[in-house]
């Protein structure tokens, strides 16, 4: 141990108007392994470094080595909020790709599971925001919710978190009616729990003060940031993929997207908080609308897991093999690309797919909302308070598992 | 407007640029030469009210075959909101051994950080651009991990490791089981 | 043998308040678990009871870590600083008739400096650290105390001039003559300001800036552990009692009730000073956190003209009636 102890005043050397604070990556308010390198001035922000890839887990790489049907589960550990969503915009991509097609039944499953992926996903969102800027209670609030979505989550698919739940073609497994009348019960007390919170902080004056005109951006800033979701909507620019670009069974569906008009931290709280109301609306009209019928498309039982088995693999080829040369058999493959997008909890999630005829991925690129946002974040996080980048961090709803890949 | 016609017009405007104009499952992608690739995107943004980039991301077309295929190629996914229709660039990048193209983040702003992922992935350098250094890998990574030479499994430890390993043994002096930590070590090594 | 009696006093009223400050957390813990859907501690004894001494006992063996950057003397000091000067002030706080410490006639003033000298702990705890989340934290806690000691000093000024006293025993006394014997009608604007000071005084929700844990990790305590963060933990506790004290004193009639208890005169005394504390806990599960420049806004440009305001209409009240 050193006998004598320095008192060094933090500031660099040569530079000594500016505090140089480093937020994270072990932090409480961001929201996973993010770091921010900070220059402060007081409380106020001169400038603001996001550093990412804590988290990098190569999935673009990994993806060119493993087959079309493999990879499905690396969709899973980028937005572990909604992995639900995930997994459909990946077979949504891979189906457009290979051209497969997903029978009725299972796009209005997955319009349902994405849907249920998307309250999960938000009232996390609402307690962690809430929770960041200081409200303690609607955290536990919201997740009172959320577990009674991830039972059901359970009970579909036997799993929390790590869903996995939709294949190329369809779905894994039916739904059972104990899951439907579940659902239908957590439908009709919804609306009551939004207003449960909204009385908890909507009208709030410290909530409002937190919240309104802060990080304003406008619709051109909006689309200069490649911002998507909830944070461009809440500028009042109506894009939303499941409108413009429908997939799954969204065409049948009628919701509506709600817009906002100030863009402030506030104008995104409330798009989050009505877009969980149409999320309810439309779980309402996958209740009812349900279609009979398989819940795996005529053509593609052959990538569809539980066959596998059944297949005949040689005895001195791995059944990992053996899938790759059942894939390789059906000449479904063709030189091409493809980039579909899917409305996630997040944002636009992108897969683009460069196919060369193999059973594998050429390359597989995500446009991971999160990593964009992340991105924003440098110019949004300039000039405001420390405290209102703990709320931007929160209302820009990123998870870092999704930005690092 | 659909897709083919704004894929027209940007050839009529762009000659000599317009490679080829590809359709792959109803989506059309324009692959061009990389020498106006700004330009052509202001136009696209300007004219045809592409104002939402969906994507931007390189590829490495090491291993695969094209007609008009460079080593590299950039892509550029552009969406217009107002007219609900989209559009692919795919620009060729020429010089294989040091790939370098005009960056547009003077377009929009939020492409700072998918430019750098690519020059971080796939080693692809952009002209202009403000900030270009590695995002998701540590500064001092070597090679880059996207390009089709660059192997599953390296042969070596990244340098920032080696420190840490270092660092670690220096601070296990303060620890009090100094048996666990030596352990610890060599199950690292 | 006097002495020997004060000695006597002193340690019945600090294991008295030491227990109390125990089961505050205890109590807060239950409450806010109810208020947000959960059940709390369940644990340790029946409903979780024993927690608060589990914890204690945790704290007291966990190891003192101390920074090797820090600045060892000063680190050490900080959180003795915010617990003695803390435990000071209860000295002369009137429990019921005649059950004071010190009877002194400067009762809130010294109140007012043993709470400003707390501040001084926090400060130093936040730059003896050498951390810069402590750091920022340490910033803001003196610019908090400096901000709202001036409207809760102002807002007891009205109490000051009815009563005409700073003796906190001839305050209670002067009571009797006001609307339902309390001052709290006659001095609403002041009780007003001085909640507002004193929820902000004791860096309770909304006004914990100085340790915001999702901006700060944990403010100016960052660095603390073991014993050391107890303290400052138990010197918070033993804030929100003084100054739900001095609420009970100045505004709410002391001791006074609407009937007197047998055998045990400070019952209401303490009644009042639990219902204070229900509602700095029900507050904290309640509110989101103001942002420091607010924070300061609030202070200085509407608690303090609400202060001088209540000071005039005051000494109007005083002059015509």
């Amino acid at each position: 141990m050193t006998e004598t102890t320095t008192l060094s005043v933090p500031v660099t050397q040569g530079d000594e108007d500016k505090y140089k604070l480093r937020m994270g990556p072990q932090h409480p308010a961001t929201h996973g392994v993010l770091r921010v390198d900070l220059e402060l001035d007081g409380e106020t922000i001169l400038d603001c470094y996001p550093q990412v890839g804590y988290l990098h887990r190569g999935f673009e790489k990994l993806a060119e080595n493993r087959t079309y049907a493999q990879n499905l589960v690396l969709t899973d550990r980028l937005d572990y909020m909604a992995a639900m969503a995930n997994n459909v915009g990946y077979c949504e991509a891979v189906e457009k790709l290979l051209d497969i097609n997903v029978s009725e039944r299972a796009k209005f499953l997955r319009v349902m599971v994405c849907e249920m992926a998307r309250l999960t996903s938000h009232l996390l969102w609402l307690a962690t925001h809430a929770l960041d800027i200081g409200a303690m209670t609607v955290f536990l609030y919201a997740f009172r919710e959320r577990e009674t979505l991830m039972e059901l989550f359970a009970e579909l698919c036997g799993s929390r978190l790590t869903n996995t739940y939709t294949r190329l073609g369809g779905v894994r497994q039916d739904v059972t009616h104990e899951i439907m009348m579940k659902l239908d019960r957590f439908v009709n007390e919804f609306p009551a729990c939004i207003a449960e919170y909204e009385t908890l902080i909507d009208t709030n004056r410290i909530w409002l003060k937190r919240t309104v005109g802060i990080a304003p951006v406008s619709a051109e800033m909006g689309l200069d940031l490649c911002l998507t979701g909830a944070s461009l909507r809440g500028s009042g620019v109506d894009y939303d993929v499941r409108k413009h670009m429908p997939y799954a069974a969204y065409d049948q569906l009628d919701f509506e997207v709600p817009l906002g008009e100030t863009g402030d931290i506030y104008a995104r709280y409330r798009i989050r908080m009505e877009e969980m109301l149409q999320s309810n609306i439309i779980l309402r009209q996958c209740i009812e609308k349900m279609p009979p019928g398989s819940i795996v498309g005529d053509d593609a039982p052959d990538l569809i897991m539980p066959t596998i088995p059944q297949k005949k693999v040689t005895p001195d080829t791995s059944a990992h093999q053996g899938l790759i040369k059942l894939i390789d058999d059906r000449n479904v493959y063709m030189e091409g690309d493809v980039y579909v997008a899917t409305e996630v909890p997040k944002g636009e999630l992108g897969f683009y797919f460069v196919s060369d005829s193999k059973g594998k991925p050429y390359r597989m690129h995500i446009r991971s909302p999160s990593f964009i946002h992340i991105g924003a974040l440098q110019t949004l996080g300039k000039g405001v308070m420390v405290a209102d980048l703990i709320a931007i961090i929160g209302t820009l709803d990123v998870v870092l598992g999704e930005c690092d890949r | 407007m659909e897709s083919i016609r704004i894929a027209e017009d940007l050839e009529k405007h762009f000659p000599d640029s317009i490679l080829e104009i590809q359709v792959h499952r109803g989506q059309f992608s324009a692959i061009v030469a990389q020498e106006f690739i700004l330009e052509m995107c202001q136009f696209l943004k300007e004219k045809h009210k592409m104002n939402h980039l969906n994507c931007l991301t390189g590829v490495d077309n090491l291993t695969r075959k094209g007609k008009h295929f460079e080593r590299f190629e950039v892509i550029y996914q552009l969406y217009s909101i107002e007219h609900r229709v989209g559009l692919r660039l795919k620009a060729q990048v020429k010089d294989s051994d040091n790939p370098c193209i005009d960056s547009i983040t003077s377009l929009w702003t939020g492409a700072d950080w998918l430019e750098r992922e690519a020059f971080d992935l796939l080693g692809i350098s952009f002209n202009n651009h403000p900030n270009l250094k590695r995002v998701l890998t540590p500064d001092d990574w070597e090679g880059h991990p996207l390009q089709k030479t660059y192997k599953l499994k390296g042969n070596t430890e990244w340098s920032g490791f080696t420190d840490l390993k270092e660092k670690f043994k220096q601070l296990s002096q303060f620890d009090f089981q100094n048996t666990h930590v030596q352990e610890g070590t060599q199950a690292n090594d | 043998m006097q002495i020997l009696i004060i000695l006597l006093q002193i340690v019945i009223l600090l294991a008295i308040v030491l227990l109390h400050v125990a089961y505050t957390t205890y109590f807060e813990r239950k409450v806010i678990g109810h208020m947000q859907v959960r059940l709390g501690p369940m644990t340790v004894g029946w409903h979780g009871l024993l927690q608060p001494i589990a914890d204690g006992i945790k704290s007291f063996f966990k190891e003192d870590i101390i920074p090797e950057q820090a600045d060892k003397p000063l680190f050490l000091l900080a959180p003795v600083i915010c617990l003695v000067t803390m435990l000071a002030s209860l000295a002369v706080l009137p429990f019921a008739k005649g059950w004071v410490l010190a009877d002194i006639n400067i009762g809130l003033l010294f109140i007012f400096a043993m709470s400003s000298l707390a501040s001084y702990g926090i400060i130093l705890a936040g730059w003896a650290s050498n951390s810069k989340y402590t750091f920022l934290g340490g910033m803001r806690s003196m610019a908090q105390v400096i901000s709202y000691e001036i409207p809760m000093g102002m807002s007891l000024i009205g109490v000051m001039m009815l009563s005409g006293s700073l003796n906190l025993t001839e305050i209670v006394n002067s009571q009797g003559g006001s609307l339902f014997s309390i001052y709290l009608f006659p001095q609403i604007i002041g009780f007003f300001v001085f909640f507002v000071a004193m929820l902000a005084e004791t860096n309770r929700v909304p006004f914990d800036l100085p340790e915001a844990e999702t901006e700060l990790v944990s403010g100016y305590i960052t660095e603390y552990s073991g014993m050391r963060y107890a303290m400052f933990f138990m010197a918070e506790y033993i804030g929100m009692m003084v100054m739900a004290s001095i609420g009970t004193v100045c505004f709410l009639g002391g001791w006074n009730g609407p009937f007197p208890i047998p055998f045990f005169p400070p019952f209401w005394f303490i009644l009042k000073v639990y219902g204070f504390l229900f509602l700095f806990i029900w507050i904290r599960a309640t509110l989101p956190r103001y942002r420091y420049d607010q924070l300061m806004e609030l202070g200085w440009k509407l608690l303090i003209p609400l202060a001088l305001l209540n000071i005039f209409l005051t000494g109007l009240f005083k002059a015509f009636f």
